[in-house]
């Protein structure tokens, strides 16, 4: 079972989901709090909720207002990254440099690959968390290779 | 969702400071503000495995009324940058000053001129996120830090024991300080001591935490008032502090401020070449420095710079921050006072000191744009008051001649504790000469590049004389144009490159001289002391820092 969840994390790392921090905050854990981890990815993915909605209204607005897309996505990113979300970070980052360049669609585009992005990490961490949840307490937290 | 109210006390948060001590820094009081839930609790969960204790709260309003109902409650505040509320370096700012906590800043964003306001903000420290554990593992050094320039205050005038003392066993002149930013206030006051009178005023201070004072614009100008008022002789920090009347005001922030302010002096109109060394002495970070504004209207006024060349400089010591709204002061080590925006500048010689480095600056854009209004406007004559006067100037020419003939015999050595150097300086009304002469000598104040500490107190008193007639004299005098400038116009930042400076200076003595050097003539000698500016010699017996020894 540990082996199982292992391998997970190795994959969810080597695809490129997950970075380093995440690894930070699963040292974190401990008797006190096992499973420190999913509950900051839940509080993530519910706070979240309300950021990826005024982005997606601000982008309905004509023209748009690259300030506050910028402001917001820097709002999302500093999140997102907290907990290691590496894909979701990446988009991000393409997100705010379209806003300063001025390219509306580069947003759009982009944002719609963030949202895929921040879908696809939920799925996984869920699945992830489950097996964790199953596997017990026990294992500490060892850095991918 | 974000909850409106979301902090969570730590039960022994009001738990006595000896206590918390003992198994220092286990147990610091931490106050961490941060509007994103995610990262809120992130932080808390990695301060409390790093046993400390955990405050947190998700506005910086709530983080501000927790402070102020427990003054003593907190040892260190982390507080993020963007926060919808309140900006977070508003939020240091007044933590700064109300409490006089340490603050360290964090954020996603990077980005230098973000990080270079932190620092000028007088942030102790700055975190770019994802913060790890290790970055907080070490936050309590600011507390340290903090601790023991207020402790080493208290040590000069208690000869008691301190619980932490072998922290105080460093000699007063020690310049060592970290990359805080904010220690230069304490030092400057501190340095002070020898020649004042304080002991009154430590009593009332070594208990307390002392506010950090924001020289505004006003508080500046009435400084200013009360040291014409008295006569740059008799100008001492316990009086001005009486004729400022502000409540609040100490002794210690006045002497600082006055000594800031004589270097500043003295070095715009004495160190021509050598800007350098009366740089460093102002790094201390929340303190403004009135300089380089006044600095860049001198060199305006003089009206001996062609426009271009002003402009050109303007252009290039401010291109480098004009993007952006903040001036991009400086480092977090003030010691590193040359690393960092030295480029575009002219200076053969990259050793040439931004000045401000490690200066908070309250400036933002718009006050840089007066700042160029005001520097284009003297330059184009149009305003009169703007110009220094005849006779002001030529009093002025004098003292600093006075003043430098009579520096040779002061001890410039780095023993920082002579401020009471030359109270006989006299001014000497011959050395038109000698100045002239003296131009092209290298003679330097040689901190330059130094540490905070040693370049405060080389002879101060130095420029006495001068204060009176240049710039600061407030009512209509107006020899150099502070006023329009504001105080907190500290700023040449980038800018007060020291090709700035010696234009500056050369534009001042020049106008006084012949009058009308030609332009040529004038770029060609400001060249010419700019490449002399190399080594400079121990003339005056200095064992400080020469030129070239100065990290780059």
């Amino acid at each position: 079972m540990q082996k199982q969840l292992a391998k997970m994390k190795q994959s969810l790392f080597d695809q490129g989901y997950l970075d380093e921090q995440f690894i930070q905050l699963e040292e974190l854990q401990d008797d006190a709090n096992p499973n420190f981890v999913e509950e900051v990815v839940t509080l993530y993915y519910r706070d979240s909720v309300r950021l990826v909605q005024n982005i997606e209204q601000a982008l309905e607005k004509n023209p748009l207002d690259f300030a506050k897309l910028d402001s917001y996505m820097h709002q999302f990113k500093g999140s997102s990254s907290s907990f290691g979300a590496k894909k979701v970070k990446t988009e991000c980052t393409q997100f705010r440099d379209h806003c300063r360049a001025g390219n509306a669609d580069g947003c759009k585009r982009t944002f719609q690959e963030l949202k895929k992005e921040y879908a696809t990490l939920k799925k996984k961490l869920e699945v992830y968390f489950q097996f964790a949840r199953q596997a017990g307490p026990v294992e500490k937290a060892c850095r991918p290779k | 969702m974000n909850l409106g109210m979301n902090f969570t006390s730590s039960s022994s948060s009001w738990k006595s400071n000896d206590k918390a001590s003992d198994q220092f820094p286990a147990g610091l009081r931490v106050l961490v503000v941060d509007d994103d839930p995610t990262c809120l609790r992130i932080l808390e969960k990695m301060l409390r495995n790093c046993l400390y204790e955990v405050t947190k709260c998700n506005r910086a309003e709530i983080a501000l009324n927790l402070l102020r109902d427990n003054k003593n409650g907190y040892d260190v505040v982390l507080s993020d940058v963007h926060m919808p509320d309140m900006d977070g370096f508003k939020l240091l700012e007044l933590v700064g000053l109300e409490m006089d906590l340490p603050v360290l800043m964090m954020s996603a964003d990077d980005s230098m001129d973000v990080v270079l306001k932190g620092v000028t903000h007088g942030a102790c420290d700055y975190l770019i996120k994802p913060v790890r554990m290790e970055a907080l593992k070490n936050i309590w050094q600011h507390v340290v830090r903090k601790k023991k320039h207020e402790w080493k205050e208290k040590d000069f005038e208690q000869s008691g024991s301190f619980e932490e003392g072998e922290k105080c066993q460093k000699p007063l002149e020690d310049v060592d300080y970290s990359s805080s930013a904010n220690e230069g206030n304490w030092r400057g006051s501190k340095k002070r001591k020898d020649e004042e009178d304080e002991s009154e005023d430590r009593d009332d201070t070594s208990q307390l935490k002392k506010p950090r004072v924001v020289w505004s614009v006003e508080l500046h100008q009435q400084f200013v008032n009360a040291v014409n008022q008295l006569g740059i002789d008799k100008a001492v920090p316990k009086k001005i502090l009486e004729l400022m009347n502000v409540p609040g005001l100490t002794r210690e922030n006045v002497a600082s401020h006055l000594q800031k302010f004589r270097l500043y002096l003295r070095r715009l109109s004495g160190a021509s070449p050598h800007q350098n060394a009366l740089n460093n002495s102002f790094m201390g970070p929340s303190d403004p420095t009135f300089l380089n504004g006044l600095d860049f209207q001198a060199l305006a006024t003089s009206g001996q710079i062609p426009p271009q060349s002003l402009a050109t400089l303007q252009a290039a010591t401010l291109g480098r921050s004009t993007s952006k709204s903040t001036i991009p002061v400086a480092l977090v080590d003030q010691r590193n006072i040359f690393s960092f925006e030295n480029p575009q500048q002219r200076n053969n010689n990259s050793k040439q000191v931004n000045l401000l480095h490690g200066i908070p600056t309250n400036m933002d854009s718009k006050q840089l744009a007066n700042l160029q209004q005001s520097a284009y406007m003297s330059r184009s004559n149009s305003v009169p008051s703007h110009m220094v006067q005849p006779q002001p100037r030529t009093q002025l020419l004098n003292d600093i001649a006075g003043t430098r003939v009579s520096r040779n015999g002061i001890d410039f050595s780095r023993s920082n504790s002579e401020i009471s150097v030359s109270k006989n300086v006299v001014p000497n009304y011959d050395v038109y000469n000698e100045i002239n002469q003296n131009r092209n000598q290298d003679w330097t104040l040689q901190n330059v590049g130094s540490t905070y500490g040693s370049s405060l107190h080389v002879g101060p008193d130095v420029l006495r004389p001068v204060l009176v007639e240049p710039g600061f004299t407030s009512k209509g005098q107006s020899s150099l144009p502070v006023k329009s400038l504001g105080i907190d116009q500290q700023f040449n930042s980038s800018l007060a490159d020291n090709s700035l400076r010696v234009k500056a200076e050369m534009g001042f003595e020049n106008g006084l001289y012949s009058g009308h050097f030609g332009q040529d003539d004038l770029m060609s000698a400001i060249l010419k002391q700019q490449e002399g500016m190399g080594p400079v010699g121990n003339e005056f017996g200095f064992d400080g820092y020469h030129l070239d020894n100065l990290p780059v």
